[in-house]
């Protein structure tokens, strides 16, 4: 978006707001009304000297008028016109309006990225419910009264001359089904309302964290300053609905605070335009360990990496259960919302390797495999005492990897993101059929 | 003669209400809310058609059908299958298993009678 389309419309829409008049402020600012005419029509481009003249004239800063956050308030304002589906032709006056109306278009992009937020959470919230084993519980417990209530009402409405015994149990069993039902949907409406402020909300805690990230791009510019306020920072949060989502954003984020001050974002970005995306070089240079160097890399500020021709990483971790704790997912590599991902992750096998740094190139399963370059690493996270278990976590980087460079990866392991939604039929490393299969397929593939 | 079908559902009131539709019809009903028990009795003396309902406690209408079609005996009785379940993969596994005939609960009485009719025509 070109800044001067929209400061000229600013400038012009300051000017009515004060009622003055083109040849006036052209006087005051000490070009020719023509020139000024030029300019608010987005014609000419506005020098430093002459915007500081005109803001000074207007009674605003220079920054007013040309706001860095207009390609934000654009892109806001164009995301909520195509979701009404707005006529093109008021489309085109976007820059217009954005320009003349600041506020408001910030009212309009900000109302646009709270619905894409809630969206989220909403979607969130359907997918834990067809998985929650109380719902489907309760909800096959409603059914069920259901059912018997119609059933028998109905041959009590249809049947003509039923005998005396029969119309007597009838009237007991519509009696005892009427209350089993009110009593399953206060049981269900207590359930749903606890989730509004108890741990056994809808959304699973890890599933809120990772929502109210991705709604941040994976970037806490308050953490670049190693000063922030953690507890603020995840109080009044849409996504974080629960005190366990709370406190486990919390624990991230001093996870990533620590990343942080590990490895400033100055230098880290001076390197990686030297080195591009080499944990190993970072980890070395920032004397810090692998997996701090992964998860460092997947909370840069989107724009920096793009600036430096990066594209942004997914990110993974789990613990020693296989249980995936983080997910950051990147476009071409899904990530499962439930259960394990693909054994032939990286990530698996770092597990098996603690402490070794493990590079892996991967194709994704399927016609349209994509591929990418993955960083591996597992550590002891913690020790509980002599001849007691150990709790390791291992992460893995994922970076879409250019085919211009592809073949200096190595030779390329074909993965999936669960056996559930994997393409890859004839896989040895198969534990359950997968959906994409038919019949005699699942019954062949185990 | 009258026909025989078999209702393996663990709700009381619902098997109740088959019962007495079903009998009301013409149809010889037994009940049972057990899959364990009734398979064994199924096995020896298979009625002509079989109303099963997915959710049973112990072994599932899943178990149950896929035992039955493992058998000579069974292989091709009518199985009605109830469930409050609707979802599209259970719809799908129970028609890999071989049922005959898939309805959701809430069912219309009915819908029900119209499908025992069908299934016992022959």
């Amino acid at each position: 978006m070109p800044r001067a389309a929209l400061t000229g419309t600013r400038i012009r829409a300051r000017r009515n707001l004060r009622g003055l008049r083109q040849a006036e402020l052209a006087r005051v600012v000490g070009v020719s009304p023509s020139y000024l005419n030029l300019i608010e029509h987005n014609r000419r481009k506005v020098g430093p000297d002459l915007l500081s003249a005109l803001a000074h004239a207007l009674g605003v800063s220079s920054d007013a008028l040309v706001e860095d956050t207009d390609a934000r308030l654009v892109e806001g304002a164009r995301a909520a016109a195509l979701r009404c589906d707005a006529e093109l032709a008021e489309l085109e006056r976007i820059d217009e309006f954005t320009g003349r109306f600041p506020g408001w278009s910030k009212v309009l992009a900000e109302t646009q990225a709270r619905v894409e937020r809630l969206e989220r959470v909403v979607e969130q919230l359907n997918d834990r419910m067809t998985h929650d084993p109380y719902l489907g519980e309760a909800l096959h417990e409603i059914i069920s009264a259901v059912t018997s209530v119609q059933s028998t009402a109905s041959i009590l409405n249809d049947s003509g001359e039923i005998e005396p015994d029969w119309q007597t149990r009838f009237h007991q069993n519509i009696l005892q089904d009427s209350a089993r039902l009110a009593e399953g949907a206060v049981a269900l409406v207590n359930y749903l309302d606890a989730g509004k402020t108890e741990e056994t909300g809808l959304a699973a805690p890890q599933e809120e964290v990772e929502a109210w990230l991705a709604a941040r791009d994976f970037h806490l510019p308050q953490l670049e300053q190693g000063d922030a306020d953690i507890a603020a920072m995840v109080q009044g949060q849409i996504e974080l609905s629960s005190d366990a989502s709370r406190a486990l954003a919390r624990q991230w984020i001093g996870r990533f605070q620590a990343d942080t001050l590990a490895l400033p974002l100055d230098k880290v970005l001076a390197a990686l335009s030297v080195h591009g995306f080499a944990p190993d070089a970072l980890a070395q240079q920032f004397n810090v360990r692998f997996d701090q160097v992964l998860r460092r890399l997947a909370m840069l500020p989107p724009k920096a990496c793009a600036d430096l021709g990066l594209p942004a990483p997914g990110l993974v971790i789990c613990d020693n259960s296989g249980t995936l704790m983080f997910r950051r997912g990147v476009e071409g590599f899904a990530l499962p919302r439930f259960g394990g991902g693909c054994p032939l992750w990286p990530l698996y096998q770092a597990l098996q390797r603690p402490h070794q740094p493990m590079r892996q190139r991967l194709v994704t399963a399927g016609r349209l495999g994509r591929s990418f370059q993955s960083y591996a690493y597992a550590a002891t996270e913690v020790v509980l005492g002599f001849d007691k278990p150990t709790v390791l976590q291992a992460s893995m980087l994922i970076i879409p990897a250019d085919s211009a460079n592809a073949s200096e990866l190595g030779a390329p392991v074909v993965v999936g993101a669960s056996c559930r939604t994997c393409a890859q039929m004839d896989c040895a490393a198969r534990r359950e059929p997968s959906i994409l299969m038919s019949a005699t397929e699942s019954a062949d593939a185990l | 003669m009258e026909k025989r079908v078999l209702v393996i559902e663990d709700e009381p009131n619902i098997s109740e209400a088959l019962r007495f539709i079903l009998t009301r019809n013409g149809w010889q009903v037994d009940v049972s809310a057990d899959g364990d028990t009734a398979l064994g009795a199924l096995r020896s003396d298979p009625p002509d058609l079989l109303i099963l309902d997915l959710m049973l406690p112990g072994i599932s209408g899943f178990d149950i059908l896929k035992s039955l079609r493992a058998q000579d005996g069974t292989r091709d009785l009518p199985v009605l299958m109830l469930t409050a379940k609707g979802h599209a993969a259970d719809r799908f596994e129970a028609e890999r298993l071989g049922v005959t005939r898939f309805m959701t609960k809430p069912f219309a009485n009915a819908e029900v009678l119209d499908a025992v009719r069908e299934l016992t025509a022959s």
